[in-house]
């Protein structure tokens, strides 16, 4: 019987943030593709654009929060992506190493540079 | 292969001029190496875009300056590509997601769907060219 649970239960190795990160690349998907769709309605639905328009546009408090939702999904979404692509293309470790600090960095001013031009 | 050892085959090493002219990526892979491509691409400008938002929406001078500064050739041209890029990692991603999900997995659908993302991102960035032109 002990044995018998000893083979079945799974060793697990690594890290394991895999699903996570894949499963917030995809959500983080959905959520961009939704306000791209929707901004875009908005866009092109509306009055031609002009600055009132485009400032009452996101001066808007839903607007507002949906932009904030979209830049931080994107954050999370590039991050995982460009960590994809410099685990395959960079493989000494400490350029890797550096260059993925710099995305943080460069994605963390991102955001917070959006919320200034947000809330200004 | 004229300079092979006869009998003995030698490993084929992955170079530019291999992966250039030599071997050909079926469609779903270019849809795959594109996607990543444009969201590189994507990443490496979302510094600028950023600031075009910035100065468009801090005040109505920054705005016609930005469109102005749009309307430069040069600039008009990568916003064009980075259309491109952005409708092609949308189309491309929308694929994927219905991959992840086991849709559209076999070899006669993938080729379809690839065909399809193809015409999408071109002719949404075709529609958003001429509008934006």
């Amino acid at each position: 019987m002990v044995r018998g649970a000893a083979l079945v239960e799974r060793v697990v190795v690594g890290a394991h943030y895999g699903l996570r990160d894949w499963l917030a690349q995809r959500i983080t998907a959905a959520i961009m593709a939704v306000y791209t769709v929707i901004l875009l309605a908005m866009l092109i639905g509306g009055a031609p654009i002009s600055y009132a328009v485009w400032q009452d546009l996101f001066t808007q408090g839903w607007m507002r929060v949906a932009t904030l939702l979209f830049a931080t999904s994107l954050a999370w979404h590039a991050w995982v992506g460009m960590r994809d692509i410099l685990m395959d293309y960079v493989k000494p470790a400490g350029a890797r190493l550096t260059l993925e600090v710099v995305v943080l960095l460069v994605l963390a001013g991102i955001l917070g540079w959006t919320i200034q031009i947000l809330w200004r | 292969m004229s300079n092979a050892v006869p009998g003995k085959s030698r490993p084929k090493y992955l170079s530019l001029p291999a992966l250039l002219f030599e071997i050909r990526l079926p469609l779903p892979g270019w849809v795959s190496i594109l996607h990543r491509i444009s969201g590189l691409l994507l990443f490496l400008s979302l510094v600028w875009l950023l600031f075009m938002l910035d100065r468009s929406l801090a005040s109505e001078p920054g705005f016609d300056a930005m469109r102005r500064y749009a309307g430069l050739l040069p600039v008009k041209l990568a916003l064009l590509v980075l259309v491109w890029a952005y409708c092609h990692h949308f189309c491309a991603g929308i694929r994927f997601l219905f991959l992840d999900l086991d849709h559209g997995v076999d070899k006669a659908t993938a080729r379809l769907t690839s065909v399809i993302v193809f015409a999408a991102s071109l002719a949404l960035t075709a529609w958003f060219g001429v509008r934006l032109w």
